[in-house]
């Protein structure tokens, strides 16, 4: 606790010294606080990063420098990556992962959007009871419905073949919480604007499409990010729906690798790697709006 | 026939939210009430149905959780554990982390990707990233303490070490979220609240508890109910770390949602692993509403 204490001491001091117009004697405390903020904030962000340079490093290293312990690879290569590429599927995992999540993601911005307006724009009878039986489903656990979305896609004959695809993607394709967020942000968009909208006698999907939705953009590219990589992650549903080997997502692939390559690390660090690498550069490229957004997302929630 | 504005807008709002209220009633609701109906049946998932057996599989559960060495016992207990370790470890770093970044300006971009990155990584693969820091001999942590002089730990080896190795892993996956939210809501935070009370004389510490801490009591409790409903249902974490998949070394890691998926996946018996689910769902209700009673407080100025 006393950390928690000292950092608060910190946080109070910076804020007045930020603010406050006549900086005195405070500044030389200033200095060494901001120092010590530096310090740890470093030292916590190496134990945040290491894992991953560690993956990276590993995953280049010829099999014999993981016992002979070498921080950085001596005679760095590629061979790992070829060897997994072409023992595995991953370029099919890779396929299937794009096509799962862009299906939920697409289906998801536009239904999200247009219910999330509908719910704040329109009065119609029995709204309160659609909402509360919206957003009452963020109670029930997805674990709770895998056995029936099991069962429904058995007899829907949506675990075989290329219906797997949506046997994935089906339990994810509308989302509660999404719904709940652009409802939120389309009471920014002002009722005027429609209304004119109206007046020049532009039908109601015009003006959420061509108006109202295009003033929440920035909100829409969140939602549709957050999606994006919570479907890429997804795991336990499509581990139980995909019945064969081509029709793995990557985290499902990943695990499966694992045990097919038992204690070679070099390889199990390399498939790491190839399954995280293009999520981290796609947050990387846009980690100003994703952080953003979360924010946004979560002070709203 | 001519309808009124107000009618058609009735017939809008339903056109838009048509598919919505199909998908949520039909993947949503409909599978909800089928969750308990199959809890109370023989259930076999390949023909959908089963013969009623009323409370069987809850009395199964409950003969279960008497035996020595019991599965059941040791998913609940674990699960409370897991939740009771990570919850506040993760909420007093990310408090910790976002009143260090709240001061710092430069460098503030990177040290918060840093924080974040691995939020946007599957759990797959941290799962291994984390079994190859953990190995023992060849493992960087075990080297790490091999320098300075300190004996080899097991970790995810050993009963009693696998449990806080999963969730210290869980904390670093999960805390950037939380960093990130702390951070947005120290920022929303007035600058004259802190002026108006050191004026009034209150030192750095009172202003920590007196004014940051309460102001920041809402987003304590979004992030205590969020992150205790995480661990609730942790899963991919414990399913690719333990030896096998099972929640070993002996039992010692396994959560309630890892033996749905091996009582229900591996061994069919879904009538167990859906009674299993009911379970879990009125764990996690009930939590969240204690949570929500007793740490919610009204706090204005």
């Amino acid at each position: 606790m006393a950390t928690t204490a000292d950092i608060g001491n910190s946080g109070a001091l910076q804020n007045i010294d930020r603010f406050s117009p006549s900086r005195g004697k405070g500044s030389r405390r200033f200095g060494w606080t901001l120092l010590l903020a530096y310090l740890l904030l470093t030292i916590g962000g190496i134990c945040m990063v290491t894992p991953f340079f560690w993956m990276i490093l590993t995953s280049v290293k010829p099999p014999p420098e993981l016992v002979n312990f070498s921080f950085f690879p001596e005679n760095p290569t590629l061979q790992n990556y070829s060897n997994v590429l072409n023992t595995s599927s991953f370029e099919r995992w890779y396929l299937n992962s794009i096509i799962v999540a862009t299906i939920s993601t697409v289906s998801v911005v536009f239904f999200d959007t247009l219910v999330g307006y509908t719910l704040n724009k329109f009065n119609f009878p029995g709204k309160n009871i659609i909402f509360i039986g919206m957003l009452g489903t963020l109670m029930i656990p997805t674990e709770m419905l895998i056995i029936p979305w099991f069962t429904m896609s058995v007899n829907w004959s949506w675990h075989i073949g290329y219906a797997q695809y949506w046997g994935i993607a089906f339990p994810g394709v509308i989302t509660a919480a999404g719904i709940f967020l652009m409802r939120q942000f389309f009471d920014g968009v002002p009722n005027e604007l429609l209304d004119a909208a109206r007046i020049d006698g532009m039908n109601e999907f015009g003006i959420w499409w061509r108006i109202a939705a295009p003033l929440v953009k920035p909100a829409i590219a969140a939602l549709a990010i957050f999606n994006f990589i919570g479907n890429w992650n997804a795991y336990l549903w499509p581990l139980i729906l995909a019945n064969s080997r081509e029709f793995y997502t990557l985290p499902v692939g990943l695990s499966f690798f694992r045990g097919e390559s038992t204690t070679h690390w070099e390889r199990i660090m390399t498939a790491a790697s190839l399954a995280s690498i293009p999520l981290l550069i796609i947050f990387l490229v846009f980690q100003r709006q994703i952080i953003r957004g979360i924010a946004l997302t979560g002070l709203k929630g | 026939m001519r309808l009124t504005l107000q009618q058609r807008q009735i017939i809008w709002a339903y056109v838009f939210m048509s598919v919505a209220l199909v998908f949520f009633v039909v993947i949503r609701w409909y599978p909800t009430i089928l969750a308990f109906n199959v809890s109370f049946r023989d259930w076999n998932v390949f023909e959908g149905s089963g013969p009623w057996v009323g409370l069987e599989n809850y009395q199964e559960i409950w003969e279960d959780a008497g035996k020595p060495r019991s599965s059941v016992t040791a998913a609940f207990s674990n699960t409370v554990r897991y939740v009771l370790f990570g919850v506040p470890t993760q909420l007093v770093l990310a408090l910790a982390i976002a009143l260090l970044l709240a001061q710092i300006r430069r460098l503030s971009a990177l040290y918060r990707v840093a924080y974040f990155a691995p939020y946007v990584t599957s759990a797959v693969a941290v799962a291994f990233v984390w079994n190859w820091l953990y190995q023992p001999e060849t493992g960087l942590i075990n080297q790490a303490l091999d320098v300075v002089g300190l004996p080899q730990q097991p970790f995810t080896k050993s009963p009693a070490q696998a449990l806080p190795s999963i969730t210290a892993v869980a904390v670093w996956q999960n805390l950037g979220f939380a960093v990130i939210i702390f951070l947005a809501g120290i920022q929303q935070i007035p600058a004259h609240y802190y002026e108006a009370a050191r004026i009034d004389g209150a030192n750095a510490w009172q202003l920590f508890w007196r004014i940051t801490l309460p102001l920041l009591n809402p987003i304590i409790v979004y992030l205590t109910v969020l992150g205790t409903i995480s661990y609730l249902r942790l899963f991919a974490l414990v399913q690719n770390m333990s030896p096998q998949g099972t929640g070993g070394p002996l039992k010692s890691t396994t959560t309630v949602v890892l033996e749905v998926y091996r009582e229900g996946f591996s061994s069919y018996k879904m009538g167990y692993a859906g009674a299993l689910t009911v379970l879990l769902f009125f764990l996690i209700l009930l939590i969240t509403i204690i949570q929500l009673r007793f740490f919610s407080r009204r706090v204005e100025y």
